[in-house]
């Protein structure tokens, strides 16, 4: 098999594919029962990676790549492409806080900003302990419970600033700014 | 015989119906009535003569499209289909319930679907942030499979029939039928070119029909109860029920399966219990982000596809957002566009450049630095990005609330520009 070599534009060493695990090939084994293309399972081998590796690294997208037989340019195509393929790590949760309109009109600013002095970072970041990544989302399709958000699979509805101030797993991160 | 054959099953305090209890509850009735004896041709006129629209937005008839598919006996030729279930449109918010709530007939009006058109596979191409619809339908299916109604010869037909689940990862665009296509083959989901349409070349190059959760769940009480029935449900050229949804300043937000025909009115202020105390409905996008503003004084309209298009505006989704006197109009489409600037695919050129201008635009305005030159360059770009103009519907979507909210709210659009501020700050 061909392996895949690309040069790091941020440390001009030149990477290599990791080994995927055991787990995450049989998943992906799994999947390439359902499709007719090794092509069509790109998007689920990289949620695969993502669910056991917490991000797709640049080493795991070439590991892919090899897997599937694909170009790394093709996939990398597709991760980019998709909201919920992180590139970069994040946190051990990642909060998609929905700001699209009916949250919006519900008042979401002032949550968010809530949101934001608790856990200490605005989106793109990740809080100092690396418990939470924050990212903003398009609509949830929760609306008429807004505004909402989702923390890691689970929905949190009708938020406020005082419902923000009672969730208690996110409770004082913001201390370890 | 019901008058909410969407909804009759789903109590969301209480999670989905098993199998078991979903045919208890007549489930399954629809793909018993096709091992009866009705051929593929039969359904087809059936869903054709009930007059059922496609509830994803576009409400094209569902029969007709279905015809599309180039006719064949030869079964090994490779036929699929697709539902779309990647609900991102803002606002909407009806098909999660549909899957959450009762995912068999989700999976009853996929066999039907099926049946008709003669796909032996079908994918649920399911919005990636629905971990609970996801959950509920994993376990719907894998009951289906261990009663025999997926797989081989399902229900003594002959027909063999399978699904895959396959959970997306966030891009509203995917919701575009042939983007959908690409995302599903693991290609970046840029819409194709149309024709071929997916009914003669879509998955693969397969004949291919996508349909709506919503589209696909009016099936089984379509067969189970007949034309007749279904089409007494709907008044004024609509038929059967519809998923409505309110969200915004209302007191009792939320989603209601109705006829066709039910006032707007009745929906805001009966269902969603009217304004809240100290907030007066100001304009409101009928159904989702993609459709022109209505004002109080459509209120009375009945929600059919034809009477909100007579108003200028699109039935659409049917999930209603609100916007109330005390929220700002610029600032509301301004959220909009921002959506529609991230989530453009960045394909083609009016599109990817266009829409983040508007969206720059908007937060000029909303800092004070906006000028009157602004809002004629905001005005040219509801040409610029209209039907006709783009590669796909993205942006001529973005066009109907911009357009609309450029005429209804000149005031609000100007106060921005000469005070130099919101007004709403």
């Amino acid at each position: 098999m061909q392996q895949h070599i690309i040069a790091s534009s941020s440390t001009n060493s030149r990477l290599r594919a990791r080994d995927l695990t055991a787990e995450e090939i049989a998943e992906i084994e799994h999947e390439l029962t359902l499709y007719p293309t090794k092509q069509a399972v790109g998007l689920e081998a990289l949620k695969i990676v993502q669910r056991h590796q917490g991000w797709v690294s640049d080493e795991s997208m070439l590991a892919i790549a090899d897997y599937l037989s694909v170009p790394v340019s093709e996939l990398e195509g597709v991760a980019t492409f998709f909201n919920l393929i992180y590139r970069r790590p994040v946190g051990d949760k990642v909060i998609l806080f929905c700001d699209s309109v009916s949250c919006w009109i519900m008042g979401c600013d002032k949550v968010k900003k809530r949101l934001s002095e608790h856990l200490g970072i605005d989106y793109g970041e990740t809080s100092a302990g690396g418990e939470y990544t924050l990212i903003p989302v398009p609509c949830l399709g929760d609306c008429d419970k807004a505004p909402v958000m989702m923390v890691g699979e689970e929905m949190h509805r009708y938020l406020s600033s005082e419902t923000i101030d009672s969730l208690l797993p996110l409770r004082n991160v913001g201390g370890s700014k | 015989m019901t008058d909410r054959p969407l909804t009759k099953n789903i109590d969301l305090s209480r999670g989905a119906l098993s199998l078991k209890d979903y045919e208890a509850a007549g489930g399954y009735a629809g793909a018993r009535a096709i091992a009866g004896g009705l051929e593929p041709s039969d359904v087809l006129e059936r869903v054709k003569d009930s007059g059922l629209k496609g509830r994803g937005g576009a409400g094209f008839p569902t029969g007709l499209k279905w015809s599309f598919v180039p006719k064949s006996d030869d079964a090994t030729i490779q036929r699929y289909l697709v539902v779309n279930a990647d609900e991102m449109e803002p606002g909407t918010f009806k098909d999660r319930m549909l899957m959450e709530g009762d995912p068999h007939l989700l999976i009853e009006g996929m066999i039907i679907a099926a049946y008709t058109i003669q796909a032996s596979r079908a994918f649920i191409f399911l919005r990636g942030e629905y971990f609970d619809a996801e959950r509920s339908i994993a376990k719907a299916i894998a009951e289906a499979r261990d009663s025999g109604y997926l797989g081989r010869d399902i229900f003594g037909t002959g027909f063999d029939f399978d699904i895959v689940l396959h959970t997306s990862a966030g891009r509203y665009i995917c919701g575009e039928e042939t983007a959908l296509l690409n995302a599903l083959e693991g290609k970046r989901a840029n819409p194709r070119a149309k024709p071929p349409f997916p009914q003669v070349s879509g998955l693969w190059g397969k004949p291919t029909i996508v349909n709506n959760v919503e589209t696909l769940c009016n099936l089984p009480g379509i067969l189970a109860y007949g034309v007749e029935w279904y089409q007494s449900l709907g008044s004024g050229g609509d038929f059967g029920t519809k998923l409505f949804g309110v969200s915004g300043r209302v007191n009792t937000p939320g989603c209601w399966e109705l006829p066709f025909g039910v006032s707007i009115r009745e929906v805001i202020e009966g269902h969603g219990g009217g304004m809240q105390k100290g907030y007066t409905l100001k304009a409101f996008l009928p159904g989702g982000g993609s459709t022109d503003f209505l004002t109080p004084e459509h209120l009375d309209t009945p929600l059919t596809y034809g009477a909100i298009g007579d108003l200028g505006s699109r039935l659409a989704t049917g999930t209603m957002i609100l916007l109330d006197d005390k929220t700002c109009p610029v600032g509301m489409i301004g959220n909009l566009m921002k959506f529609f600037a991230h989530e453009s695919c960045g394909f083609c050129t009016p599109c990817r450049d266009g829409l983040p201008w508007v969206d720059t635009i908007f937060r000029d305005l909303e800092s004070g630095k906006g000028s009157f030159k602004d809002i004629d360059i905001l005005k040219d770009h509801v040409g610029y990005l209209g039907p006709g103009r783009t590669f796909c519907a993205l942006a001529p979507g973005a066009t109907a609330p911009l357009g609309s909210g450029l005429r209804l709210f000149a005031d609000e659009f100007a106060a921005h520009v000469s005070g130099a501020k919101c007004p709403y700050h």
